[in-house]
């Protein structure tokens, strides 16, 4: 027998200066919020811009703003956040709107690299394989960053980005503190200046917000206070 | 400011912060014990002048206050307003010369 329920659906349109359009989509078992995205796009308005790609949360693509909480939405189920029969479904905070549910993610990775987020290797190639214990205390902090899939949803909680435009945020912050514990990366006198002092770890107020959403488990807010305390030990041996 | 001075910045008020955790415990329990006791303005001098460890305490708190407050003043202002540079760091070393010279009159008072 067929499901007869349906959700209203309040979907963001146009860009910063755009508005909520309201939209009946049908209720299905196991639905996600990306389902339902697509669902309006096939069936209601083929007009309606979205971004996702692998659908099983690896990607990174598809966060979006569901009832005022950053989330993946392919990960998302409709049961878990619906409030009663209604969804509202926006765009990414802190990042500029492109259309509807598509937000400019190049802020948040310009940030990455002025983080230095980029592997620096050694300039002459090794000739053996670096080895890289699993039970070493760098590997298992890097382990604990590493899984992050860059989807923006900490950089869209984190309140020290909204007030703050020139805030790295959590995930640039994050991708840092994993290649400080990369015993193989050779750039992290300048990857330690880069993400030291106002628009760094140190205005990192360590409210959690970014652990608190992160669809990945990961606790960006550990990875800053371990590089405050990397920051804190170049700057008194003179590295900084 | 360069990334070193911003992370002693930084250092130096987390320090402040934990001196300034100890001096606020004694201060506050040595004036409930002071107050509750009966004491008056008189009998606390008494006991306050000449004493070089009673100076000693309260010069390390003025010192802890005069790194702590402009520091953490700084943030907050350039958090919540849009000042920043050169004037606001001036500002601020102004209004930690001034915490110091007050604080200090303060300590000498209880001593001589």
């Amino acid at each position: 027998m067929p499901d007869e329920r349906t959700l209203e659906v309040r979907v963001w349109r146009g860009r910063e200066g755009g508005h909520f359009q309201t939209v009946t989509v049908p209720r299905r078992a196991s639905q996600t919020v990306l389902d339902v995205v697509s669902w309006i796009q096939r069936h209601h308005d083929a007009t309606l811009s979205y971004r996702f790609a692998c659908r099983v949360g690896m990607c990174g693509s598809c966060a979006m703003t569901v009832n005022g909480k950053p989330r993946w939405t392919c990960r998302t189920h409709v049961d878990k956040v619906a409030e009663g029969d209604t969804l509202t479904v926006a765009p990414l905070a802190n990042l500029p709107v492109v259309k509807d549910l598509v937000a400019d993610m190049a802020p948040f990775f310009d940030k990455w690299a002025k983080a230095r987020g980029r592997f620096v290797p050694e300039s002459d190639a090794p000739r053996e394989f670096h080895t890289v214990r699993p039970d070493t205390r760098e590997r298992q902090a890097a382990d604990a960053g590493i899984e992050c899939i860059g989807c923006g949803v900490c950089y869209a909680a984190c309140d020290i980005v909204r007030w703050n435009r020139d805030y790295l945020g959590p995930a640039a912050l994050n991708r840092a503190w994993t290649l400080v514990n990369d015993v193989r990366d050779t750039g992290n006198d300048a990857r330690l200046a880069a993400v030291a002092g106002d628009a760094g770890c140190h205005a990192c107020h360590s409210q959690e917000g970014c652990r608190t959403h992160c669809p990945k488990q990961i606790n960006p807010t550990a990875s800053i206070a371990g590089l405050k305390r990397a920051t804190t030990a170049a700057a008194l041996k003179g590295r900084l | 400011m360069t990334a070193r001075t911003e992370t002693r910045l930084w250092l130096a008020q987390r320090g402040s912060a934990a001196v300034l955790a100890l001096c606020v415990a004694v201060h506050l329990a040595t004036l409930i014990y002071a107050v509750r006791g009966g004491l008056s303005a008189a009998e606390i001098l008494s006991r306050t002048r000449g004493s070089a460890a009673w100076l000693g305490f309260y010069l390390l708190f003025v010192a802890a206050v005069t790194v702590h407050a402009p520091i953490g003043l700084r943030t907050v202002l350039r958090e919540m307003t849009a000042w920043r540079g050169r004037s606001l760091d001036l500002t601020m070393l102004l209004f930690g010369v001034l915490l110091a010279a007050l604080g200090l009159r303060a300590a000498l008072a209880v001593f001589a």
